[in-house]
């Protein structure tokens, strides 16, 4: 593929985390179900460890998407993981919403440790997006 | 800042090298900042690579370390441990993943693979560059253990940490121990019965003089953490004191007028308000029903030993773990399931084993005599629609036993099992084969085709469309139906709650990795043990209990602990107390303190678990994650930016 069609995909930083998405990123990999390779990820201890300053600190520096590849209810430390990040979604979209940008620039979705394929798909629906919006 | 950085590039063999140029990946690395010595290796886990890092490590004095290599999860502990061996502490090593999110993810695009494993390994150097060594936090520990639930497995474990030589408390909430497994009778394979197996067991938990056992007891109350649980545990007074002339004793529960169901014998008969739930049981002494109880008088006249002055107390216990092994409730079938609490002849394994227990000469139930036993198996285990998807295991074995135990004991008996698939594993496949060998009948079908309960006439008909006959349709009129009801959770989960303990998604307490860390909690210094943890026979939970007491032991033993220390840190300038961290912590790990004349959150590094719940809540951004911090990460996100 040349250089120039790499960069010019859409570039997504992912929050995956440590226990449990992250393992299914990994087996995406080993399972070469393939993506778009300017999907990067920076690995977290949780989804609701995320602060909403590092996703518009990524969002304003040239990322195009953040994805947050949350714990869900497998959160090894505990239930509430689900509302917190959800929170921290919501409290980061008003942020964007008053900057200017486009709020569906941040996604999330719940990646078990095994969700290899539904990750695969939510990155490839979410490049498609960001392709097309930023036209 | 880092000035030494050693970065090292693996090929995995070719898994990274077929697909990223890994010479390019160490040439655009190189001359980063920082970065003294960059270097390709076939296999950066290899003896020999390992080795010539710890010698790049020691002479060239390098201060970071970066690997670039497969996913973590293999090898970070890998190289933390050459880190450590080459003497540099191991919070200076950086792992970056371009295997299984690289090579392999983009095995279809190796300029893309090149380029992005690039600016991984440019994160992994920003993150390494300001990355500071760390101690592991030193805790001291009390060494001793609370034992929560004195059945077979808690037990167990008392006895085996108080051989070990910690101090223990084992803490029974009912008045009695053995749990679950005194209700049993016979056990495959040694012909014991749990009686047998619980008073052998209790007969040395007694002996022990480093064992404390409190029955009536519940804790109410936990201050402390790993090391040093300060736990409040309430103690219900059995209202008995402690000598007690047995005939006396005979005529109180005599003159006792109030009756109430047995729970013992789940309901199939009744007791009263003072009892012992069979005699000889352990303690030896009896209780009285505080609750049924209507303080008649009647007992005190005939018995000297009772004694209502008696009150419940509150005991103070410091321990350094504590070990759950709180076991489990049978499945109680819904109203209707099965006919179950419709007809009158439905019962549940746990109560057929007790109307076993009781017939004498011949199988009675509710003054008949019982002949034909239909048995129906997973009830409320491998539910379909239900939530309990899981197998309780233990219930196929118990059930042919018990058959086989009836048809050799009483005439006549002839057992139907309504099975959805056998599974007497490993030994208990025997039962199996002389329950066949006996003459049992055994009738199969699918999940979504469960046979059918009916009231005809006088007669219970069991039906099913038999899978092992070609889906023949077969009935038979059962004297008795025995629902097969499986292991399910505690319904009270008082303990579970006030320690925080993680619930699978079966509902049962869950460990930290079910292979790797079978019985730790994600709750510092909390293991667990026998059926709180899913099903388990008494074997496996015997296996648990002695693994959750070596645990235990090796937490309290060492009279010192020695910590993970990536947890949160406070800005003490920023942090004007507000308690949203306090909130937000799943652990109760914050505390308010008082410092320079205002309030402040306070990390207690024994409970931190370093998860960073608190990090995005705090309104003046006052907490990090050590390694972790603000600048770690946007430093990371800066670096990741392809080629703008």
């Amino acid at each position: 593929m040349a250089k120039g069609k790499v960069n010019n995909s859409p570039k997504i930083l992912v929050f995956s985390t440590e226990k449990i998405s992250d393992p299914a990123i990994d087996m995406a990999g080993l399972l070469k179900l393939h993506y778009p390779p300017t999907v990067y990820t920076i690995p977290v201890p949780c989804s609701s460890t995320i602060k909403p300053r590092w996703i518009l600190h990524a969002l304003e520096r040239g990322f195009d998407g953040v994805f947050i590849a949350a714990d869900g209810t497998d959160c090894p430390y505990g239930e509430t993981c689900t509302d917190k990040t959800g929170e921290i979604v919501r409290v980061t979209m008003e942020e964007m919403k008053k900057r200017g940008m486009d709020p569906a620039r941040l996604k999330m979705a719940a990646i078990c440790s095994v969700c290899s394929e539904p990750f695969v798909n939510h990155v490839k629906s979410f490049v498609e997006y960001l392709s097309k919006s930023s036209k | 800042m880092k000035k030494k950085i050693g970065v090292y590039v693996c090929h995995c063999g070719g898994n990274i090298s077929d697909y990223v140029d890994v010479e390019r990946v160490r040439k655009a690395v190189e001359n980063e900042e920082g970065v003294f010595l960059a270097k390709t290796t076939m296999f950066a886990c290899a003896d020999s690579n390992q080795k010539e890092m710890v010698n790049d490590i020691k002479e060239q004095q390098l201060d970071g370390v970066v690997v670039a290599s497969c996913s973590p999860k293999l090898h970070l502990l890998t190289f933390r441990a050459v880190a450590e061996r080459a003497g540099l502490n191991k919070y200076n090593y950086v792992h970056a993943n371009i295997r299984e999110q690289v090579s392999w993810a983009h095995s279809d695009n190796k300029e893309g693979a090149t380029e992005k494993a690039i600016k991984i390994v440019e994160a992994a150097i920003a993150r390494v560059r300001h990355a500071e060594s760390l101690d592991p936090i030193k805790v001291k520990s009390t060494n001793a253990v609370a034992v929560i639930g004195a059945g077979v497995a808690g037990m167990r474990a008392a006895i085996e940490l108080a051989e070990a030589g910690s101090d223990v408390y084992l803490i029974e909430r009912e008045f009695f121990v053995g749990g679950r497994v005194a209700q049993w009778d016979n056990l495959f394979i040694s012909k014991e019965s749990g009686k047998e197996l619980v008073t052998r067991l209790y007969d040395e938990v007694m002996k022990h003089k480093h064992v404390t056992l409190l029955t009536g007891a519940e804790v109410v109350e936990n201050k402390g953490s790993i090391g040093n649980f300060e736990l409040k545990v309430k103690v219900t007074p059995r209202h008995f004191k402690l000598q007690c002339n047995p005939g006396e004793l005979q005529k109180a529960i005599d003159v006792c007028p109030v009756v109430v169901p047995d729970e013992f014998n789940f309901n199939i008969t009744n007791r009263k308000a003072i009892y012992h739930n069979y005699p000889s049981e352990y303690p030896q002494l009896p209780a009285i029903d505080i609750k049924n109880c209507t303080r008649c008088g009647e007992c005190e006249k005939v018995c000297t030993a009772v004694d209502f002055s008696q009150k419940t107390e509150y005991r103070n216990i410091k321990v350094g773990s504590i070990l759950l092994a709180t076991g489990f409730d049978p499945y109680e079938p819904k109203k209707g399931e099965f006919g179950y609490g419709e007809i009158d002849n439905v019962v549940t394994l746990p109560q057929f084993k007790r109307i076993v227990h009781y017939s004498k000469d011949k199988l009675m139930y509710k003054g008949k005599e019982i002949k034909n036993i239909a048995y129906i198996y997973c009830v409320g285990s491998r539910q379909v629609d239900g939530d309990n998807k899981y197998c309780s295991r233990y219930c196929c074995t118990a059930t042919i036993h018990a058959a086989i135990d009836v048809k050799k004991r009483f005439k006549n008996v002839h057992n139907f099992h309504f099975n959805r698939g056998i599974r007497t594993y490993g030994k208990q496949e025997i039962l199996y084969d002389e329950s066949s060998i006996l003459g049992d009948i055994y009738l199969q079908s699918f999940e979504h085709d469960p046979p059918v309960v009916e009231k005809v006439g006088n007669e219970t008909i069991v039906k099913i469309k038999d899978i092992l006959t070609k889906d023949k349709e077969i009935e038979v009129a059962a004297d008795l139906v025995v629902l097969v009801t499986g292991m399910t959770p505690r319904k009270d989960n008082a303990i579970g709650n006030l320690l925080k303990i993680p619930k699978g998604r079966d509902k049962f307490f869950n460990e930290i990795h079910m292979k790797l860390r079978p019985v730790e909690t994600v709750i510092n210094g909390v293991t667990i043990a026998g059926a709180s943890q899913g099903p388990k026979n008494i074997m496996e939970s015997m296996n648990s209990a002695l693994s959750a007491a070596t645990k235990s032991f090796s937490i309290v033993a060492s009279g010192e602990l020695a910590l993970e220390p990536v947890i949160a840190e406070v800005d003490e300038k920023t942090c004007e107390w507000c308690g949203k961290c306090d909130e937000a912590c799943p652990y109760s790990a914050f505390s308010k303190v008082e410092k320079d004349g205002k309030f402040i959150a306070k990390v207690n590094p024994a409970i931190c678990k370093g998860c960073g719940m608190c990090l995005p809540v705090c309104p003046v951004n006052a907490l990090n994650i050590i390694g972790m911090t603000d600048e770690d990460v946007e430093d990371m996100i800066d670096a990741l930016i392809p080629n703008a």
